[in-house]
């Protein structure tokens, strides 16, 4: 009965630390090792060395998967950074109606991804959407195609996938910015420093933190990405907007090629971890410190 | 007019033409939704519809053909709800124990622990989604919505344990050293003294893992079966199903049905969603 008491905590983790154990670590191992095998249409445990891996890096088709997402991801990061920090210093300047303002900015991040593209892919068809309407206004030859264009259409997912989540860095940066000391900000006032320069000399600096931070989650969106291209593309035309999320999905449940798709899966994972790991180590050291 | 008041304007111009570029999808897809096929073919996408018309939205909530069912975002949107709200309370509890064994209770390898379930947060689902395949049919639970409710529990009580040992740290460990004097035990301390200071990061959490459940779609197009999709498979279903006209209104219809639970809980408590987005990546 001591013993009991004693043990309780650990007893009520119990539980999650196999879950994670199995369905997380345990998944992670098993996909590692099919990844290693022969496996088609079924998964087979005879280990064959680096076949799948050679099949994938020889593949057209993941090439211009993974292409695509340094060419989206860069993109998806930059532009989301960019709009995002200038959005929170212009609504930091004693904005009436901030309130309103912000809720307008962050809505599109409470949407599923898949309806997203379904508006998006609606606004930028070229039949009857953006393109046809500033065609209608007198400029004949206003021509806005990206959407069924092989070499433009990743970046139709660049637009959609900013437009969701740029508003979020919005409000991660605003809340940096209101966090940073006030008595540092008014001194420098006082000292008659101009407004850009406190922003770029003092306030922006002290926000590395947050940098790192949006930076981790929209990589880490960046490689998950997968609803936004099955709802706004389909992957293509043909595989031109394929990500490696995609080729992964292809591969495992149309054309029952696991080795493939456990591959995939696991270049997927080594490119979140080389993202997330230094991030966590140094979030989780100082805490050992304490 | 000063140089200061002009900078103002400019400063509002910007702002309103970001909330412009923000609301346009909305905009469109709610006048999309209420206009007739025919107004759509002539008119313009920015137009206001000339003829209001419900029969999209009718349509699109019972009629409208997701691959070869034809009974509309009905029966999935109700998927998605039976879904969603056992999965985020179960999700929840376990959430809010773990978090309080984390913040309160910590043993040898606590330590090791919560940094593999950090760690586990951040795996790309992919790799877990040939093995859970198997998984789900041993267990007998492919293609049925316990088996998503399954899904969505254990790879949700990564964050929640998050929220909720973050939260509980900042709770005085004194409080539960005089607990233990007075002869509480493990459970008592954490339903009189933590449950009830535990609402606002309740909410945070129900709302994320709503969120996340109502709007996932890679678990819900990989494990269900043709009776168990939940809404955002069957929106995609409708949108790109081939048979018959495209029906442009009926598809917006349907994506502001299925965009709206999430959309409301977002407009009620939008701070709390702020919240559990800025957990998620701001560790404490």
């Amino acid at each position: 009965m001591e013993w009991l008491e004693r043990n309780v905590p650990k007893l009520v983790l119990a539980p999650s630390f196999v879950a994670i154990l199995v369905f997380v670590y345990g998944f992670i191992a098993w996909t590692a090792w099919i990844s290693f095998t022969r496996s088609r249409l079924m998964p087979r445990y005879e280990l064959d060395g680096f076949i799948q891996y050679e099949r994938l890096f020889a593949a057209p088709r993941w090439d211009v998967a993974m292409n695509n997402l340094f060419i989206f991801g860069g993109l998806f990061i930059l532009f989301s950074m960019v709009i995002g920090l200038v959005l929170a210093i212009l609504l930091d300047q004693k904005i009436r109606a901030e309130g309103v303002l912000r809720t307008i900015y962050l809505y599109p991040m409470a949407l599923s991804l898949i309806v997203t593209g379904t508006a998006w892919k609606w606004i930028l068809n070229p039949g009857l959407g953006l393109q046809e309407m500033v065609r209608g206004w007198g400029f004949e030859n206003f021509t806005f195609d990206w959407l069924i264009r092989p070499d433009m259409a990743i970046y139709t997912i660049v637009l959609a996938a900013v437009w969701q989540a740029s508003g979020f860095v919005m409000a991660l940066f605003l809340a940096g910015l209101r966090s940073v000391d006030t008595e540092i900000i008014r001194a420098a006032q006082v000292d008659g420093i101009p407004t850009h320069r406190i922003y770029s000399a003092i306030i922006i600096p002290t926000m590395a933190p947050i940098f790192l931070s949006a930076f981790i989650v929209l990589a880490h969106l960046a490689i998950k990405a997968f609803d936004l291209v099955i709802a706004l593309t389909g992957g293509g035309p043909g595989y031109a907007t394929d990500l490696p999320a995609t080729y992964m999905y292809a591969m495992a449940f149309s054309r029952g090629d696991l080795g493939q798709a456990a591959s995939s899966a696991m270049i997927m994972m080594m490119v979140v971890f080389a993202i997330v790991v230094p991030y966590l180590y140094s979030e989780l050291r100082p805490r050992r410190d304490q | 007019m000063t140089s200061n008041t002009v900078l103002r304007w400019g400063l509002y111009g910007i702002l309103i033409l970001f909330a412009a570029f923000y609301l346009m999808p909305l905009f469109v897809m709610l006048t999309t939704s209420l206009k007739s096929l025919e107004e759509i073919r002539t008119g313009s996408l920015l137009a206001l519809p000339r003829e209001i018309t419900f029969a999209p939205w009718a349509e699109a909530w019972s009629t409208a053909c997701a691959g070869t069912q034809c009974e509309g975002l009905r029966p999935f949107f109700w998927n998605s709800v039976l879904m969603a709200v056992p999965a985020v309370a179960i999700s929840t509890v376990i959430g809010a124990l773990n978090g309080y064994v984390f913040a309160q209770w910590r043993f040898k390898g606590a330590n090791l622990f919560f940094a593999m379930i950090l760690f586990g947060c951040f795996i790309p689902f992919q790799v877990v989604l040939l093995p859970m395949a198997q998984m789900l049919g041993f267990m007998g639970l492919a293609g049925t919505i316990p088996g998503l409710i399954f899904v969505h529990v254990i790879y949700g009580i990564g964050f929640t344990t998050l929220f909720f040992r973050n939260y509980y740290v900042t709770i005085p460990q004194e409080l539960v050293r005089a607990a233990k004097v007075d002869g509480a035990g493990f459970f008592r301390i954490f339903w009189s003294i933590f449950l009830p200071l535990s609402l606002p990061i309740i909410t945070v959490s129900v709302i994320w893992q709503f969120t996340q459940i109502w709007n996932d779609f890679l678990f819900g197009v990989s494990f269900s079966g043709p009776g168990s999709q939940p809404v955002t498979v069957a929106l995609n279903n409708i949108v790109n199903s081939t048979t018959g006209v495209k029906a442009y209104n009926v598809d917006m219809a349907a994506a502001i049905i299925a965009a709206l639970p999430t959309l409301l809980v977002y407009v009620v408590a939008g701070k709390y969603f702020i919240r559990g987005l800025t957990a998620g990546s701001v560790k404490g």
